[in-house]
C-alpha cells in the first residue's frame, strides 16, 4: 500500500464532491459503514471485540489485575486505557516512540469511557482502601482505513460488555486457570461511542476513508451516550487539527450527533452480549 | 512410559493449524497462522524507502522483522512496547527468513515484516514465521522458497510437536525441552534451530526428523492458503 | 513431479500482459517445481534447478513456447525505461523536481523536462509540491531515476483525480491492445491514464463519470481471473449508470 502523500488533484476533488454531498464509495457525508464485531479475538483476555468498519480493523482486549487504589479515589477500581499505532496497520506508522495519534487514541477513548461512567468503579474495590480491581483496556488497530477512534470505541465497548472479571485465588492473585464468570460492573443504559466529525472546505463528514482522512483540515472527536436510557449526554470532546470550526458546524453536529448515536447503537446491538 | 499429553494429542500430533492470506488490506502482503490457540499475524511493507540513509545497503534490501506479543494475549498482561525478549525474536526470525528471499534485486531498501501475536499458547514465534512466510509471497518478495516452522519438545524422554503451554511448563523426570525449528520448505537448509532445556545430543537430529514430517503438513497448509485466492472468485 | 500443464500451451505471445487463461492448477507459490524435463526455460520469476523449473514468485505459471515464466499476482513496481508513471511532486530543488513515484527511490524530473521555459525562480508556478505528474521512466540507476515529460500524453495532470491500484494489475486494466482502457473511456466519456506504478487518473466532464471509471477500474483490479473479463466488464457498464 502507498504512503504517497495526498495530491492537490485528489484534494481539489474531494473538495468539490463533498459540496456537492458525493463521497467515491457513494455514502453521503454523514452516513457511516457498516460494521462487524467479533468476540473472543484473545482468549487469555478478559474480554475481546474485533470491529471492522469498511476496511478498518481494531482489536481491543480487556485484562484486569488486582492493584491498589489511586491515592484520590481510595473507593474506586482503577480504569487504564493503553494502545499504539501498530506499524502492522498503515505504511505510514513507523516502530518507535509513539506520535502523537497514537498517544491520543487511547487518552480519548479513556475520556470517553471514564467520563461515562459506563463502568461501576466503586463496584470494583476488593478491599477499601487497600485493593481493588483494575481494569486495562488495550487499542490495537489492525488495518487504518480511516476512522479508527470511531471503530474503537465501538470495539472497545463490546469488549467491556464481554468482559468477565477473573477469579481469584486463596492468596488473594488472579487465577489464571479458571475462567471468570461474573460480568463487569456497567452502569445501565451507558454504552458510550466516539464519533469523529471531519471538515474539509466547508464540508462536515464523518466516518472517512484513509483517503479522505489525509484530505481533511480539521476535526473534533465526540464521545456520546444515551444516558441512563434517559437524554443523550456528550462525555467527551476534543477538536484536532488545524482549521478552525465555526459556530454553525457545532450546531450541526449538535443536531445530528444523537441520530447517529441511535443508529449506531441499534447496529451494535445485534452484535452485543 | 511415554508422556501423555495434556490434551490428548499423539506425541507427533500438532494442534490443527489454520492459515488465511490478506488479512490486512493496506499492506503489501498479510497472513494469519494458527497452532491451535496461538494466533499470528504478519504483515509485509516493502520494497520501500529506508531512512536513514546510512543504514542502506547498496547491494540488498534489508530485512526488518518486528515480532511482538499484544498486551492482551498472554495471562499475565504485558506492558505495550518492546521487551528483550520480543526483540530477541524479532532478530532470529529475520535470521530464520532471509535466507529464502532474494534480497539482492532491491538494494538500498527495506523489507518491513511485522509479526502480531493475538492469542499466546507456546509456539508463539514459528507460528509468526509461517505467517510471515505467506506474507512475503503474497507481497510479491522473490523467494527461494517458502519457510516453515514448528516447536519440536522433550517431555521427560519423549520427543514431542508442536509444544503448548502446559507442555512448556512440564517438569517431572528431564522436564520440558523446547525446540524452536525452522527450515526452507523444499530443502535441507534449517534457518531457525533454538534450544532450551535438556537434551541427549544423539536424540537432537530426531527431533529434526520429527520436525522433518511436520514440515510436509505445513507446508501443504501454506500452499492451500495461497492457492485458494482462486477458490474464492469461482 | 508434474510436467507442465499442457492445457495451457498458448503458442501465440499475447503481448507482455501474458493474459492467460488459469486454472488453480497453475497458481504457483515460490519454490515450487513448475515443468520438469531438460527442455524448458526459466523465464521471468521462474528459474531453473537442475532439470526442474521452479517458481520465484507468486503467480500464474504460464508455458509460452519452451519459456516458462510467472505472472505475479503482486509486487512493488520496478520501474523500466520508457515505463510511463505518475507520480506526485514532493519537493523543488535547483536543477528540477522530486516526484514520488511509489517506488523505494524517488524520480527526479529536470528543469529542462517542462514543456515551455520556466524561470528557476518559478518552478513552483509550473509545478508545486503536491502538484501530479504523467512522465515517462528516462533511466534508472542507483544513484535515481531520471524522468522525461515530453511526449504525447505526458505532462503536468490538471482537474479530475489519481488513485492507486496494485502496479501487477496494471496490465488487465489496459486489456490486450488497449482494449479494457478503451472500454472503460467510452462507456464513462472520460480521460484515463494509467501509469505502469499503479497510479491512475480519471478526468471526465462531471463527478458521477469520474466516479463510475473509479469504479469500473477498481472492479477490475480486483479479480484475480481475467478470463472473460471483457464481457463481465459491458455487463458492469449495463447495470452501474
Amino acid at each position: 500500500m502507498s504512503a504517497m502523500n495526498l495530491s492537490n488533484l485528489t484534494y481539489n476533488t474531494l473538495l468539490k464532491m463533498f459540496a456537492a454531498g458525493k463521497r467515491f464509495d457513494g455514502r453521503k457525508l454523514l452516513e457511516q459503514r457498516d460494521f462487524t464485531v467479533e468476540y473472543d479475538v484473545s482468549y487469555k483476555a478478559e474480554g475481546s471485540a474485533r470491529v471492522k468498519l469498511g476496511k478498518t480493523e481494531v482489536i481491543v482486549g480487556v485484562k484486569m489485575d488486582v492493584g491498589t487504589p489511586y491515592p484520590d479515589s481510595m473507593d474506586k477500581g482503577n480504569l487504564m486505557v493503553s494502545g499504539d499505532l501498530l506499524p502492522l496497520a498503515s505504511p505510514r506508522f513507523e516502530s518507535g516512540p509513539p506520535k502523537f495519534n497514537a498517544i491520543e487514541l487511547p487518552r480519548l477513548i479513556d475520556r470517553m469511557v471514564r467520563e461515562s461512567h459506563m463502568i461501576d468503579l466503586n463496584k470494583l474495590v476488593i478491599t477499601e482502601g487497600e485493593k481493588v480491581w483494575t481494569v486495562m483496556i488495550d487499542i490495537y488497530p489492525i488495518n487504518d482505513d480511516g476512522a479508527l477512534i470511531d471503530a474503537a470505541s465501538i470495539a472497545a465497548i463490546a469488549a467491556l460488555q464481554q468482559a468477565r472479571i477473573p477469579e481469584l485465588n486463596k492468596d488473594g492473585k488472579v487465577d489464571h486457570d479458571k475462567k471468570g464468570t461474573k460480568k463487569l460492573p456497567l452502569n445501565e443504559g451507558i454504552l458510550p461511542i466516539s464519533f469523529t466529525f471531519y471538515k474539509l472546505g466547508d464540508s462536515l463528514f464523518i466516518d472517512p476513508t484513509r483517503e479522505e482522512e489525509e484530505a481533511a483540515d480539521g476535526k473534533i472527536v465526540l464521545g456520546i451516550s444515551h444516558y441512563k436510557g434517559k437524554e443523550h449526554m456528550i462525555h467527551s470532546a476534543q477538536k484536532g487539527m488545524d482549521a478552525h470550526l465555526s459556530t454553525e458546524d457545532i450546531t450541526e453536529m449538535m443536531k445530528t450527533l444523537p441520530k447517529l448515536y441511535d443508529d449506531t447503537l441499534k447496529k451494535l446491538k445485534k452484535f452485543l452480549k | 512410559m511415554t508422556f501423555k499429553r495434556p490434551d490428548g494429542r499423539k506425541l507427533d500430533e500438532m494442534r490443527p493449524m489454520v492459515a488465511k492470506i490478506g488479512v490486512v488490506p493496506n499492506a503489501d502482503g498479510s497472513a494469519m497462522f494458527t497452532f491451535g490457540k496461538t494466533v499470528a499475524i504478519a504483515a509485509v511493507y516493502g520494497p520501500r524507502l529506508l531512512h536513514p540513509q546510512h543504514m542502506q545497503d547498496p547491494k540488498a534490501a534489508i530485512l526488518r522483522v518486528n515480532y511482538d506479543l499484544l498486551s492482551f494475549s498472554v495471562a499475565d498482561r504485558k506492558k505495550p512496547g518492546p521487551s528483550r525478549r520480543s526483540q530477541e525474536i524479532s532478530k532470529v526470525t529475520e535470521w530464520a527468513l532471509s535466507p529464502a528471499l532474494d534480497l539482492k534485486e532491491f538494494p538500498n531498501t527495506v523489507i518491513d515484516v511485522q509479526i502480531y501475536i493475538l492469542q499466546a499458547n507456546a509456539s508463539t514465534r514459528v507460528a509468526g514465521i509461517n505467517a510471515a512466510s505467506m506474507a512475503l509471497a503474497q507481497a510479491g518478495i522473490p523467494m527461494k522458497d517458502l519457510v516453515c516452522a514448528v516447536s519440536v519438545g522433550k517431555m521427560d524422554k519423549d520427543l514431542v510437536l508442536d509444544v503448548n503451554d502446559e507442555e512448556e511448563h512440564f517438569e517431572d523426570g528431564e522436564g520440558a525441552t523446547d525446540m524452536a525449528t525452522a527450515r526452507l520448505a523444499n530443502s535441507d537448509k534449517w534457518t531457525l534451530l533454538q534450544l532450551d532445556g535438556k537434551i541427549q545430543p544423539e536424540l537432537y537430529p530426531k527431533a529434526l526428523s520429527m520436525a522433518d514430517k511436520a514440515f510436509a503438513k505445513i507446508y501443504e497448509v501454506q500452499k492451500k492458503a495461497l492457492k485458494d485466492v482462486m477458490e474464492e472468485e469461482k | 513431479m508434474e510436467k507442465f500443464n499442457e492445457k495451457n500451451n498458448e503458442e501465440t505471445y499475447e503481448d507482455f500482459t501474458g493474459v492467460a487463461e488459469p486454472t488453480s492448477r497453475t497458481v504457483v507459490v515460490p519454490g515450487e517445481v513448475i515443468a520438469s524435463g531438460g527442455d524448458f526455460l526459466a523465464g521471468e520469476g521462474a528459474r531453473k534447478e537442475g532439470d526442474d523449473v521452479v517458481a520465484s514468485r507468486y503467480g500464474l505459471a504460464e508455458k509460452i513456447g519452451r519459456v516458462v515464466k510467472i505472472i505475479p499476482f503482486s509486487g512493488a513496481f520496478i520501474p523500466r525505461r520508457n515505463n510511463v508513471v505518475i507520480g506526485r511532486v514532493n519537493d523543488i530543488v535547483h536543477s528540477g523536481w522530486i516526484i514520488d513515484i511509489d517506488y523505494a527511490q524517488n524520480g527526479f524530473l529536470p528543469l529542462m523536462e517542462s514543456p515551455r521555459f520556466v524561470n528557476k525562480h518559478e518552478m513552483d508556478q509550473f509545478l508545486a509540491i503536491g502538484d501530479v505528474v504523467a512522465a515517462k521512466v528516462w533511466s534508472v540507476s542507483p544513484k535515481g531515476i531520471d524522468l522525461a515529460m515530453k511526449g504525447k500524453g505526458l505532462g503536468k495532470l490538471e482537474g479530475g483525480f489519481v488513485f492507486r491500484v496494485n502496479s501487477s494489475r496494471v496490465p488487465r486494466i489496459i486489456g490486450r491492445e488497449g482494449s479494457m482502457i478503451n472500454l472503460i473511456k467510452e462507456k464513462t466519456g472520460c480521460n484515463v491514464t494509467i501509469g505502469q506504478n499503479g497510479w491512475v487518473w480519471v478526468k471526465g466532464a462531471d463527478i458521477d463519470s469520474e466516479l463510475r471509471a473509479r469504479r469500473a477500474i477498481e472492479f477490475i483490479a480486483e479479480k484475480v481471473l481475467v478470463s472473460g473479463l471483457t464481457e463481465k466488464m459491458e455487463k458492469w457498464f449495463g447495470e452501474n449508470k
